[in-house]
């Protein structure tokens, strides 16, 4: 069963620039991936590639002046603006990046329950995250960075969420914190949850997520199995292959050239300009098709 | 003890801040062209010169104004602050008693423009950009830029004057007895100067709200609170008010200094009898210790008000009490 699932999703947004000339500032192109039941699936890219901008358009957070277009599922069923305000923080649940999203104001406690959590179901995750009752008496900013991470989890968890939206969850976290929040997503998914986990740490991502979905430019270039990670041989992108060959652990070997940003984005693929297997089939416009269980956007992949 | 600290520091502070107020207010009118001999006996009088010598003798007024300015502060710490040529009463017997006429009409308004301006405030931010907004904001503008005098003579023709609903001055109906006056009574005079006076501090508040809320919006807080699933209302009321209040109480309690200036023109219009007319008389008439002595009690006024805001602010910020318990 899909929980997500999106469809050719492109989001821009309207700038002006000196004496008003309207720009379209294109920050996702034709981007598709889909989430399934029990599966965390992890996107991983650059930092300020835009892969936040994702996450703000599922749950319908968007600024006015974004325009967004494409498909967009939930359950089966077509995920449309007034659907998201109606199913965020119920059925899907959002995970920010940090401390600063909680009201400074406000008490650990009463913010983890939000509008319609009860106290007794928050006394009780916060048992399971190891939140001390003290927890939720103080502060947002008396919390340590652990705690704080924990309390954002244990909010994700006041509902019953189908889908969760994590937007880099561990950044800041050691090595076994981080380890430990992630052992928290896998929890979630085996008990039926779908996961979308947004990060720029690939060790990250593969420690944890099912699939990857490697996002560059705008885009998603591919979707691979955790485990095709383990050789060069196995993933389907050339990006994909560029970006395993630059891993520290797999030789450090750069590509040239740099990745386009946002209003910047070519015709055709995003990765023609710096791709070894180029040729004219690559100016025009590339689906998403898919290739040996996961999916790739290369008209030369095999 | 960090409570007794904090108290001793406010202590001297407000000390400090009273000697060197009477200094300055001392040093100014010494300075000014205001002569007391003349002030008392009048422009016109017939006083022989000798008189005249013999009475700045037993004033003092030979002296040297350092030694003038030490007789002062001394009688004034006995609890002596001399007597009003203006009122022919004793200086504390009319600050004391114009006081409660200026405090009851000081509240009011601040309590007036407090509320409006806050409600404004926010209502104009959260339907930011509409015609609402647009409306609030223009008015505030024009609040702000409008003379207090000149409020006071509009609200005055209009209310009073044109429409009839208030009386045109004074703070009790004439013809009553002290006795007779009663709570409505003292209301229905205090609401066109109070009026008056609010508008100078509500411009303020609701710029001030609106753009604090405004900014709040679009903070990550609510940016989460929104994918938690709550409505605008709800983060209004969870999240807005609880982001705005204090900074808002704060400026509110910072602006008594505002309301301290307002009530000389506010009250000389609707001659009411408080403070602020009395200070425009004693000017008038160069009552000298009636100056002074409402010099320094308009600067303890003052204080009072910063202090409050501080200690609010400590009291109920999580953030500040937190860093200054522990520092104090």
């Amino acid at each position: 069963m899909k929980i997500l699932e999106l469809n050719d999703i492109t989001v821009s947004f309207r700038m002006y620039e000196r004496r008003f000339r309207k720009r379209e500032l294109e920050v996702l192109h034709r981007l598709s991936l889909s989430v399934r039941e029990g599966e965390i699936v992890a996107v991983a890219g650059s930092s300020g590639s835009g892969k936040s901008i994702l996450a703000h358009a599922v749950l319908g957070l968007l600024p006015g002046n974004a325009v967004l277009s494409g498909e967009m599922y939930y359950m089966g069923n077509p995920l449309g603006e007034k659907d998201k305000e109606r199913l965020r923080g119920r059925e899907i649940a959002f995970i920010p990046q940090s401390v600063d999203y909680l009201d400074p104001l406000m008490k650990t406690g009463r913010q983890v329950q939000g509008t319609r959590g009860t106290k007794e179901r928050q006394r009780q995750l916060f048992q399971e995250y190891d939140l001390g009752e003290e927890a939720e008496e103080l502060y947002p900013f008396q919390l340590s960075g652990g705690m704080a991470r924990r309390a954002l989890l244990a909010a994700a968890e006041m509902e019953e969420a189908r889908l969760v939206v994590a937007d880099e969850p561990t950044p800041g976290l050691s090595r076994e914190m981080a380890r430990e929040a992630l052992g928290h997503f896998r929890a979630l998914a085996d008990k039926g949850c779908g996961v979308l986990l947004i990060s720029h740490d690939i060790d990250i991502a593969l420690a944890v997520a099912d699939k990857v979905a490697i996002f560059y430019a705008g885009t998603i270039v591919e979707t691979a199995f955790a485990k095709d990670f383990q050789g060069e041989g196995m993933l389907r992108h050339p990006y994909s292959k560029a970006f395993f060959a630059a891993l520290p652990q797999n030789g450090f070997r750069p590509t040239r050239g740099s990745q386009p940003y946002a209003g910047r984005l070519p015709d055709g693929c995003v990765f023609a300009d710096r791709c070894p297997a180029r040729s004219e089939l690559c100016a025009g416009e590339i689906p998403m098709r898919p290739l040996r269980g996961g999916e790739v956007k290369c008209v030369h992949a095999t | 003890m960090p409570r007794a600290r904090f108290l001793g520091k406010a202590v001297f502070r407000m000390l400090t801040l009273l000697a060197a107020v009477s200094v300055l207010s001392f040093i100014l009118l010494t300075l000014s062209p205001v002569d007391p001999m003349t002030a008392y006996i009048g422009s016109d009088s017939t006083l022989s010169q000798e008189a005249r010598e013999e009475i700045a003798e037993h004033w003092g007024l030979n002296d040297a104004p350092v030694k003038r300015f030490t007789a002062w502060a001394g009688n004034f710490l006995r609890g002596d602050w001399g007597s009003s040529i203006t009122y022919k009463k004793p200086v504390r017997d009319v600050i004391l008693e114009r006081f409660q006429y200026s405090i009851a009409l000081i509240f009011l308004a601040w309590a007036l423009s407090g509320v409006l301006g806050y409600a404004l405030g926010m209502a104009s931010a959260a339907k930011r950009g509409t015609l609402i907004d647009k409306a609030v904001k223009t008015c505030c503008l024009a609040m702000q830029s409008a003379p207090t005098f000149w409020v006071g003579l509009l609200v005055l023709s209009l209310f009073a004057v044109k429409l009839g609903w208030f009386p045109i001055g004074l703070a009790a109906p004439m013809g009553k007895t002290a006795a007779e006056v009663d709570v409505a009574d003292r209301i229905y005079h205090m609401a066109l100067p109070a009026l008056t006076l609010s508008v100078l501090g509500t411009g303020k508040i609701t710029l001030y709200t609106r753009q604090k809320f405004i900014e709040i919006q679009s903070s990550n807080f609510i940016l989460y609170a929104r994918a938690r699933g709550e409505s605008a209302w709800e983060i209004l009321l969870r999240h807005g008010i609880r982001n705005t209040l204090l900074p808002a109480v704060t400026l509110q309690f910072a602006s008594f200094s505002e309301l301290f200036g307002g009530i000389a023109l506010a009250e000389t219009v609707f001659s009411y009898p408080g403070l602020g007319s009395a200070v425009t008389a004693a000017g008038l008439n160069a009552d000298v210790p009636l100056l002074l002595g409402i010099a320094v009690c308009s600067a303890l006024f003052v204080f009072a008000g910063n202090l409050m805001a501080n200690v609010l602010y400590i009291a109920l910020d999580p953030r500040i009490g937190e860093d200054v318990r522990h520092e104090m």
